[in-house]
């Protein structure tokens, strides 16, 4: 008996969290948002979910079955790009447009750098900015109008305030119920705000990083904008009107493509908010939450860089830096 | 009452304390054997001074100190000392030369143990410096490092604060809280030795919120002494590590590869202070400490009041024996111990517990790729980067390793613990350590 006793390094116990246990909880956390967007948008919601879901599962075992390596679905994480990418999604798109988003999510911004933790850009935004510069009238366009399910092509409310578009805003009541023009699963602020605390309250997600978008969004568009100009410098709105809620809470908190540190991650937010603010001031786009999330993306292993802790016992983090700094 | 100062990082655990909290203190009784290492502490061995076939008693002295980082080791009990030979240490994972002695299971006490002082007012603080040496005290929360050198730091080291370590944040055990509940006014005679061989002014107390049992036993016992403190401390893994607890209580920060006293800070376990405290009043040296063994896969989880050199098997066995198929054998706590392959292995003045976990807690779990979750830097006790470390370390980076301060790694294991990609970190870290360490020896003996 004694020969199988078994031998290995401390510590001998490990803590309950694992990876799949995480993802179910993000998965958890996007109920009600696809909820919302079948009462708001109808049964052309569940299909997009469903076609964006089975493309990036499909994709992900078929990429690893070709390239001959372990098939990982079932780490879920295939799921929540499914589901993430469908929620960027105008509710009338052709159903092509989520399964080509999911595979290039998948197969392009994940897989080919080597799968889980490798991909160094959101792969559910990926695939967004994918179609978005691919297929911009489907993306800019396809809107069905909530509750009774009409193709309409007039302007989101981000248009409107943005004042490239035509068209009335809804109320602060329609915007936390979803009742207004947008993506599947950016409408209903309610839900997505009972997703996003959900993670908060599991420890999956770092407050942080919403705090520092939304915080950067609210108080740079009171300082940027002035009534008739700039989201009449309602930071309120400029919250509620876009993505903005489902980025900070369900796309800027990715682990793989955001920082380490606590610190760190508030910085993240803080950039993302800002480069939104920057594209919704001057760019071409109503809307900047894709970008400015795939941008600090691409900035986090600088933020992981210099953005270090003070080392315990050492009394300025000048040491840490050059720690961090060193061979990465 | 202290306030806490700054506490960083840490992990809540599943302290499975509940197991042997509620059993007593008790005698493990003389096994057939003692194995008596003349390695037990950290520092130069001890020099053996009795020969093969020379009859002892219990308190006598086995082996004496050589140099100044060393303890002297003595009889447990009385018996004959059968070998002096080596046999495998489990901390050490090698042959280490050993004192066996065969119990001839009557217990004599030598002659000269005889109580040394009744009160503190009759042993001056040299003389407690000096019987502390002579009992061959270590510290018994894990490090075993001789308790003498700590008392006796250099001059320009001025200690103002004395600190007992009663925090006990290594899951499963419960020797130092049953210690504190059931001998605390010994634990604080001993403590306050400690203090005044130390010459230091004041002296806090540190328990875990996990144990009110404890605490309340150890305020009625120290209520007489002002200079005496306590600091209630939250329950969270490392926070009993000894740089946690001075930042905790203090608000300080031990240097890189620097001490407590550095800080003006010395650390003593109460075990160390219950020994010290008994051995004043009885004069019995170190040959017996309290040893929880417990854990899910043993049948009476107990606490033990044990003899140094006892088999792990004897204890088990003690214990009611094993509770379904064991999977793992850790000595000392499940987050830092040593797993041990042989059950005939004896414990030391060092093993402040025997974990027994059964077959199916031990599945191997399966790694997964980093996602980067930042889970070990949030808590790591030390604020480092365990992420870069390990990564470093997996891939042989040394120098990388190293300049992300590797070596400052205290191996707590907490991490590891909270990683949900179930990767190594603590082993990878522990390997890169020792290959700087390697490469570092190598290159001062070429440049000798």
């Amino acid at each position: 008996m004694e020969e199988k006793l078994v031998i290995s390094s401390s510590p001998h116990i490990k803590g309950p969290k694992t990876v799949r246990g995480i993802m179910l909880d993000v998965i958890i956390a996007l109920i009600p948002a696809c909820l919302a967007s079948l009462i708001l948008f109808g049964w052309k919601a569940l299909l997009i979910i469903m076609a964006s879901v089975a493309s990036a599962v499909a994709s992900e075992a078929l990429y690893e079955k070709a390239v001959k390596r372990e098939v990982t679905v079932g780490d879920l994480s295939a799921v929540i790009t499914g589901i993430l990418l469908a929620m960027t999604l105008p509710p009338n798109v052709p159903l092509w447009i989520p399964v080509i988003g999911s595979a290039f999510a998948i197969v392009i911004a994940k897989q080919i750098f080597g799968g889980l933790g490798c991909n160094f850009v959101n792969p559910a935004l990926a695939g967004r900015a994918f179609l978005l510069a691919a297929w911009p009238m489907h993306m800019t366009r396809d809107w069905l109008n909530p509750l009774t399910y009409d193709a309409v092509t007039s302007a989101t409310p981000l248009a409107v305030l943005k004042g490239t578009g035509q068209g009335t805003l809804p109320g602060i009541k329609d915007f936390l119920l979803g009742v207004r023009l947008g993506s599947l699963g950016e409408t209903s602020v309610l839900a997505l705000l009972l997703g996003g605390i959900y993670l908060i309250a599991r420890g999956v997600i770092d407050y942080r990083i919403p705090l520092g978008f939304l915080g950067t969004l609210f108080v740079g568009t009171l300082v940027f904008g002035k009534p008739g100009a700039f989201f009449q410098g309602d930071g309120v709105l400029a919250i509620l009107a876009g993505g903005a809620i489902l980025g900070a809470f369900f796309m800027a908190t990715d682990y793989v493509t955001s920082p380490v540190t606590a610190r760190g991650r508030l910085y993240m937010g803080i950039g993302a908010g800002f480069i939104t603010l920057l594209i919704r001031l001057w760019g071409g786009y109503p809307e900047g939450v894709t970008y400015g999330i795939l941008l600090m993306n691409l900035v986090t292993p600088l933020i992981d860089r210099f953005v270090v802790p003070r080392y315990y016992g050492y009394a300025h983090d000048r040491a840490a830096k050059e720690a961090a700094a060193g061979g990465r | 009452m202290i306030s806490l100062k700054r506490t960083s990082g840490g992990v809540r655990v599943d302290d499975k304390k509940d197991l042997s909290a509620g059993s007593p203190i008790e005698p493990a009784g003389i096994p057939g054997e003692l194995v008596l290492f003349l390695s037990q502490h950290t520092g130069a061995p001890s020099k053996p001074v009795v020969k093969v076939q020379d009859l002892v008693k219990r308190g006598q002295l086995l082996a004496e100190p050589q140099g100044a980082i060393s303890a002297a080791l003595h009889a447990p009990t009385s018996g004959k000392v059968k070998a002096i030979e080596p046999r495998y240490h489990p901390i050490q994972g090698r042959l280490v030369d050993a004192i066996v002695l065969e119990p001839d299971g009557k217990n004599e006490v030598f002659e000269g143990v005889v109580p040394r002082a009744r009160d503190l007012d009759s042993i001056s603080g040299e003389e407690i410096i000096a019987f502390v040496r002579e009992i061959g005290l270590v510290g018994l929360g894990g490090a075993a490092f001789p308790t003498a050198v700590k008392l006796t730091p250099p001059a320009d080291k001025p200690i103002d604060t004395y600190l007992l370590n009663g925090a006990e944040c290594e899951p499963y055990l419960t020797s130092d809280y049953r210690l504190m509940l059931e001998e605390a006014e010994v634990v604080i005679f001993g403590f306050r030795a400690l203090l005044k061989a130390a010459r230091v002014a004041r002296g806090i107390v540190c328990i875990e919120d996990n144990k009110p049992e404890a605490i309340s036993a150890m305020q009625r016992a120290m209520s007489p002494f002002p200079e005496l403190d306590l600091a209630v401390l939250p329950s969270r893994y490392p926070r009993g590590g000894e740089k946690q607890l001075i930042e905790a209580v203090l608000g300080r920060e031990v240097p890189p590869a620097g001490l407590p006293l550095d800080v003006g800070v010395i650390v003593s376990n109460v075990g160390t202070a219950f020994t010290l405290g008994k051995a004043i009043r009885t004069g019995l040296p170190l040959v017996e400490r309290v040893i929880s063994v417990t854990g899910e896969g043993v049948t009476r989880p107990s606490n033990f009041l044990a003899l140094i050199g006892t088999p792990v098997s004897y204890l088990i066995e003690k214990a009611g024996g094993f509770s379904g198929t064991p999977g793992k054998v850790i000595m000392g706590g499940p987050m830092m111990g040593i797993s041990v392959k042989s059950l005939d292995v004896p414990v030391l003045k060092g093993t402040s517990g025997i974990v027994v976990l059964k077959k199916e807690q031990v599945k191997k779990d399966k790694m997964l790729p980093c996602i980067r979750c930042g889970r070990c830097v949030d808590a790591c006790p030390l604020r480092l980067l365990p992420v870069w470390m390990a990564a470093y370390a997996e891939r042989g980076l040394l120098e990388e390793a190293e300049r992300a301060r590797v070596l400052d790694c205290c191996e707590c294991g907490a991490c590891a613990y909270e990683c949900p990609a179930k990767r190594p970190l603590v082993q990878w870290i522990r390997m890169a350590k020792s290959e700087i360490l390697a490469k570092r020896r190598a290159q001062n003996h070429a440049r000798k």
